[in-house]
């Protein structure tokens, strides 16, 4: 049986007087696919901000529950958000690079830790970018700025940017919402080959291709967690109705 | 059919007003090109006079370091300029130089560091600084400043140091709320994704944010300068107003608008005395059309990198 890595239980968030997640109880397994899924505006987003704390930068925000990091409480009051963020890497909804050259967009999170040598840098950049399916589309611009390329590409290069640092897990929002089928496929072969050695956490709309990557898949509505399970069970056999509605594209 | 053949063909209220509108800014625009471009000619006609009809050379101009144009010798009048070129050009940037810490500095606390209490104390008093009449921080200059390094330095007090001290306060709320905008717009996805690597806030501040801004706040260095170069008032009170090359920094000197202000009222048009003024007031033009275009190139180089 896989090892729970990331456990969180009765986690309220609201912003401000809104209540956006009403006691979500979900556990990660290590070196897994979780997918989130669910209907636009149901949460998703904002649970999986709370895993990397990136919801503290937003005003207003008050967060109640239980996170449970490889037995250490992520939202104690001396627990370290550097290093926090550093093991919990995440690619946003939005494709944000940096106003830089590809190569330091990729370089950034190491050379924030401290990574100098050249070497090491251009391995990682090399391989980060390969393991994010862009590496043949960039390998000849890598000093050009990133902002000049494709939405689709600068995703992926905030893929490659996110897994440069090798996180323990990556948290991905609709990683693959800006992209054409082809590279959604390469991310996501990416993903199968990644779980070997990290643990994933991603949101998607794709409901084929949460059948196609996930292990376990969890499903949201409205603030609530109604179900989570093997992907295989959410789909063949739902425990709920709501679940049932959605998966069959009743609404949503 | 017939009626709306003839509502389309006929011009409707709105495009009439559209069209007056048009034309009542057009009316408008052309009058003020036209007097910049008057104000230009006039400038350059009076200041040209000094090199065309009073023969001075440009380079006597330039580089002369005697600035006397009641005295002739060899039948021409002393008038050599550097010193208040030197003059104008080290008070503008010592005192942008001097602000520009404290400007990037006071602005990141507005944005980043304590947003907050920095919109709600620092923006007013901000707003307050720009507001204040600049012969007021001549005369606090002089009552404060000028005694302050006679004391330390010794000598007048009067001088180029003074001048800086005067102009990097009026130059930091102008160069503090334009690098407060160009950090405003950077982006918060820039931030979040520097956070998300695991970068500190200083390193997100210092790696992203600063760099993404750089362009804005060059363009916020180059309004303070265009700002210290201009200003004659304060300048004037504190400055000393000889026109002599400076020998060190807390000895009375002058600048192109000290002089200009002084000996503007004392001269009669069309004698070289009064050229010559022009002449100086010809560069003051020049060098703010310098200050302008620069801005723009900045704009524009900061566009493309979008
Ligand atoms: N910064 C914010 N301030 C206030 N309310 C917010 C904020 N972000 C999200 N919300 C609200 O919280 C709820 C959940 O939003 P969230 O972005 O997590 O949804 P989502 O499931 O990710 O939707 P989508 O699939 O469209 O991305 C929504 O009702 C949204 O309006
Ligand atoms: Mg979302």
């Amino acid at each position: 049986m896989a090892n729970t890595i990331l456990k969180t239980k009765d986690v309220k968030l609201k912003y401000g007087d809104f209540e956006a997640l009403h006691g979500i109880d979900l556990s990660f397994n290590e070196n897994e696919i979780t997918a989130l899924i669910g209907p636009s505006g149901c949460g998703k987003s904002t649970f999986l901000r709370c895993l990397n704390r990136m919801n503290d930068l937003i005003d207003g925000v008050t967060i109640t529950g239980e996170f449970d990091y490889r037995g250490k409480d992520v939202y104690a009051e001396d627990y370290d958000i550097v290093e926090l963020r550093k093991q919990i890497g995440m690619v946003f909804q939005q494709p944000n690079p940096f106003p830089m050259s590809i190569y330091d967009n990729v370089a950034y999170g190491l050379r924030v830790a401290g990574v100098r040598d050249k070497e090491t840098l251009d391995e990682a950049v090399q391989t980060s970018l390969k393991q994010a399916a862009i590496w043949d589309e960039v390998k000849d611009k890598l000093d050009k700025s990133a902002l000049a390329l494709s939405g689709g590409q600068q995703q992926r290069v905030c893929i490659a940017r996110a897994l440069a640092v090798s996180p323990d897990i990556i948290l991905l929002d609709e990683p693959t919402s800006a992209l054409d089928p082809h590279s959604s496929r390469q991310i996501e072969a990416t993903l199968l080959q990644l779980k070997e050695k990290y643990t994933i956490i991603t949101v998607t709309h794709n409901l084929q291709q949460a059948a196609r990557i996930a292990d376990r898949t969890a499903f949201f509505l409205q603030g609530d967690l109604i179900e989570a399970d093997d992907t295989k069970n959410i789909f063949m056999n739902p425990a709920h109705k709501e679940t049932s509605d959605f998966i069959t594209g009743r609404f949503g | 059919m017939d009626k709306i053949r003839e509502s389309l063909l006929k011009p409707s209220r709105t495009s009439k007003l559209e069209r007056r509108g048009k034309l009542i800014s057009l009316v408008s625009l052309s009058s003020i090109c036209l007097v910049v471009i008057a104000i230009f000619i006039f400038i350059a006609f009076r200041g040209l006079a000094t090199f065309t009809s009073d023969h001075v050379s440009l380079v006597d101009f330039v580089t002369g370091t005697v600035w006397n144009p009641d005295v002739e010798v060899n039948g021409q009048p002393l008038v050599g300029a550097l010193p208040m070129i030197t003059g104008s050009f080290l008070i503008t940037i010592l005192a942008t130089a001097l602000a520009l810490p404290f400007a990037i500095g006071t602005a990141l606390m507005m944005t980043d560091i304590t947003p907050k209490m920095g919109t709600k104390i620092l923006q007013p008093v901000l707003e307050l600084l720009v507001g204040i009449p600049s012969v007021v921080y001549g005369f606090v200059g002089l009552t404060v400043v000028v005694p302050f390094i006679r004391d330390v330095f010794g000598g007048s007090g009067f001088g180029i140091l003074a001048g800086t001290f005067v102009l990097f306060v009026m130059v930091l709320p102008t160069v503090t709320s334009m690098t407060v905008d160009a950090l405003r717009s950077v982006p918060k996805n820039y931030r979040s994704a520097s956070l998300a690597l695991g970068a500190t806030r200083w390193q997100t501040i210092y790696k992203v944010v600063l760099r993404a801004a750089t362009p804005g706040i060059l363009t916020a260095i180059v309004f303070g300068m265009a700002r210290a170069f201009g200003e004659a008032l304060a300048v004037q009170m504190v400055v000393g107003n000889a026109a002599l090359m400076p020998s060190s920094l807390v000895a009375p000197a002058s600048t192109l608008t000290s002089v200009l202000t002084t000996g503007i009222g004392n001269t009669v048009l069309g004698t070289v005395q009064n050229d010559a003024l022009w002449s100086l007031a010809l560069i003051l033009l020049l060098m703010s059309l310098t200050f302008n275009l620069v801005i723009h190139f900045i704009a524009k180089r900061g566009e493309l990198k979008q």
